[in-house]
């Protein structure tokens, strides 16, 4: 990589909070700027949308016609190409629209003239459309995960994919287990860590910011949330909230454990 | 002097949160078509939240916006809790008070340095900014960082933080994290009082115009809650905004358009300090008084010294309520869902925020519907484009025109992925 690689930040379907993982960086966002050429961040100002980089972010999922042509372009103009956050890397929490069966209706229940809207039928991941060299999960994603990238990339050396489990931060900082000390569907178990264990700090379940970790039971996690009491539909909805595709597979498992307890 | 005729194309308009576009046609020197099209791929969310449960949704409509999630938070909880019939206690009102002025404060600092400022110093962005005014960019993002420092201490994060729900906050802030803060915002106090005195000397164009101003006010500067107010003299409850506020669809936009009677108004930090300079308490009277002449004003381009002063308000605020502070007994109340219609706004950054929502008697959402503050301004940024443009002067060069157009938007702090986002200008002279 060049000593002062080219940048750039790419936006698609998205809450634009993975952005402010840049634009929250304070002091360290303009010494990050002396370390990289920010080529293109229509957000924070610069617009070179075709130009060649050597990292390009990407924010936000695939949704329309011309965003399947606009991520392609951008693969090609890329040496490597990282998606950030929860849309960009699983669909994100619009893929719910995937999961449901009526989707096709929805334009015209919100529109006066949904010819005009253009939407695919599917909130797609960047990786169903292009190939990606490293995905930084979470929803949102936050700036130390950006800076160790990139002092990664600069270093030349690989960026490391930390897949523990939320319990493992629990465990680190003594927070008492949401969901065998209170009972509460938590899905800390099945979750990749990177938030710190936020919400079980506050006393709450583990929603799934993060996205799965890798080796999951989740089939087992949704037998013990319907020993809990949680009907079927409770754990589906559990399971399909902020990368509701993911999840998928345990859905079906999760029904059939509901039905058979 | 020949009239002219002219076709002009900006692919993207930067430093706006979202993407859209506006089309300007200009034939023997009239403007012949003024259209800002938002084309932000839709997301649905009023939709996906059909069949949720009342005590999911706070973290579901936060994901709507990455700039403003504590708006979504604190308008949908004020609307569950009309429904469950839940009066929130001092504690808990102060609170999201709170941490709703921590999401002021960042987003006001960002936008005044980060998104606006450039433009009037000739710069792309606030990065390249910086390089010749190190100071006072630093100064914004320090502020701009106390800001998410502030929603970090209430809810863990300040983007899509963690504490707030039906009932109260998940838990309450760690007090020996209050104190700190509130030392962190003491000091900062006068650096944003400098802050302001210098956005006073920025030159901005003169720009009065008429239009409509629409906030909330609750025995003081409206902000998590309170009383719909407006110029055209309506008070209005959440209940009532549908009486008077109707949403339509344009073809060019993927977010619908608002009026208020019948016609474009107002919301946002311009508008609140134009309704509402009064209820600010008195320790901000020494500073109000140095812009005495600028406000209450008619001309948009007052919007980033606005921003400015609701920045030390919500400093000044924050540490008043920190001041007072004592810990709760419990940090919420117990929730007993019900059928029902409830109706919730609040004050987000760049205006207000309706919430509506229909449960069933186990809370599950039957309907919801959303009002985003961009989407509400969207006609009245419209018809200032027509104006502003207009009186800037059509023989402009084109940078000088796109430049302009492109100053006017930012002055309203658009949040297109909010209101379903890039700007691409496109111009036709013929």
């Amino acid at each position: 990589m060049a000593d002062k690689p080219r940048v750039a930040v790419h936006k698609f379907s998205s809450c634009d909070g993975c952005q402010l993982a840049f634009l929250n960086m304070g002091d360290t966002l303009l010494d990050l700027a002396e370390r990289v050429d920010i080529i293109h961040f229509a957000e924070a100002g610069p617009v070179a949308e075709d130009a060649r980089v050597d990292i390009a972010f990407i924010e936000g999922s695939v949704v329309t016609a011309h965003d399947q042509q606009r991520i392609r372009t951008i693969r090609d103009n890329s040496e490597y190409l990282i998606t950030i956050g929860a849309c960009a890397t699983s669909g994100g929490i619009q893929a719910l629209k995937n999961l449901a069966l009526d989707a096709e209706h929805w334009p015209a229940q919100i529109y006066g003239q949904p010819e005009y809207i253009d939407s695919l039928e599917q909130s797609a991941a960047i990786a169903d459309y292009v190939r990606v060299d490293f995905e930084l999960w979470g929803c949102p994603i936050n700036s130390n995960q950006v800076i160790e990238l990139v002092n990664s990339l600069l270093r030349g050396v690989s960026p490391k994919d930390n897949q523990d489990k939320v319990c493992m931060s629990c465990k680190q900082q003594q927070v008492v287990c949401t969901l065998v000390t209170e009972g509460k569907p938590c899905l800390g178990p099945v979750t990749r860590t990177g938030c710190g264990a936020l919400c079980p700090q506050f006393g709450r379940d583990c929603f799934g910011c993060y996205g799965p970790a890798e080796n999951t039971n989740v089939t087992g996690l949704s037998r013990r949330f319907s020993g809990l009491g949680l009907l079927p539909d409770e754990i589906q909805r559990r399971f399909q909230l902020i990368h509701p595709t993911r999840y998928i597979q345990t859905t079906s498992d999760t029904r059939e454990a509901g039905e058979h307890e | 002097m020949s009239k002219r005729n002219l076709k002009l194309t900006v692919p993207i308009l930067a430093r706006v949160e979202g993407e859209g576009a506006m089309d300007l046609e200009i034939r023997d020197s009239r403007i012949e078509k003024l259209q800002l099209r938002i084309y932000e791929p839709p997301r649905f969310f009023e939709k996906f939240l059909e069949g949720r449960a009342w005590h999911e949704i706070p973290d579901i409509v936060a994901r709507i916006c990455g700039i403003c999630p504590v708006a979504y938070q604190v308008s949908a909880v004020n609307a569950f809790e009309s429904i469950f019939g839940i009066e929130p206690d001092l504690w808990i009102q102060k609170m999201r008070r709170l941490i709703y002025l921590g999401e002021w404060i960042e987003s006001h600092a960002l936008h005044i340095h980060l998104l606006a400022l450039p433009d009037f110093f000739g710069y792309e962005s606030g990065i390249a900014m910086a390089k010749d005014y190190p100071a006072e960019v630093r100064r914004g993002l320090k502020l701009q960082n106390l800001g998410n420092e502030i929603m970090r201490v209430i809810g863990a994060r300040s983007v899509h933080p963690v504490a707030i729900r039906v009932g109260g906050l998940h838990k309450a802030p760690d007090e020996h994290r209050l104190e700190q803060l509130q030392s962190l915002l003491e000091e900062a106090l006068p650096e944003a009082e400098a802050m302001c005195e210098w956005l006073a000397t920025v030159n901005i164009p003169d720009d009065p115009q008429q239009f409509h101003c629409v906030a909330l006010r609750n025995n003081g500067y409206g902000v998590e809650s309170g009383e719909l107010i407006s110029s055209t003299g309506l008070q209005l409850q959440p209940e009532q905004y549908e009486q008077h506020f109707t949403e339509f669809h344009q073809p060019q936009s993927t977010a619908l358009w608002s009026h208020m009677d019948g016609a474009p108004y107002l919301v946002g930090p311009l508008a609140r300090l134009n309704m509402n300079t009064a209820t600010l308490p008195e320790t901000m009277q020494p500073l109000l008084q140095k812009f005495a002449d600028r406000f209450p004003s008619n001309n948009m381009f007052d919007s980033m010294l606005a921003r400015g002063i609701e920045i030390c308000f919500a400093l000044r605020e924050a540490i008043t309520i920190l001041n007072q502070y004592t810990a709760p007994a419990q940090s919420y109340v117990d929730v007993e869902p019900c059928a029902g219609h409830g109706y919730g706004w609040s004050e987000a950054p760049r205006g207000l925020l309706w919430h509506h929502y229909e449960t069933d008697h186990q809370g599950i959402i039957r309907q919801a519907r959303l009002v985003p503050p961009t989407s509400q301004n969207q006609a009245r940024i419209e018809e200032d484009l027509h104006c502003s443009l207009t009186r800037f002067g059509l023989d402009n060069s084109d940078d000088e025109i796109r430049l302009h157009c492109e100053k006017v938007i930012r002055n309203y702090d658009p949040c297109i992925s909010c209101a379903t986002h890039f700007l691409k200008l496109n111009t036709v002279r013929h």
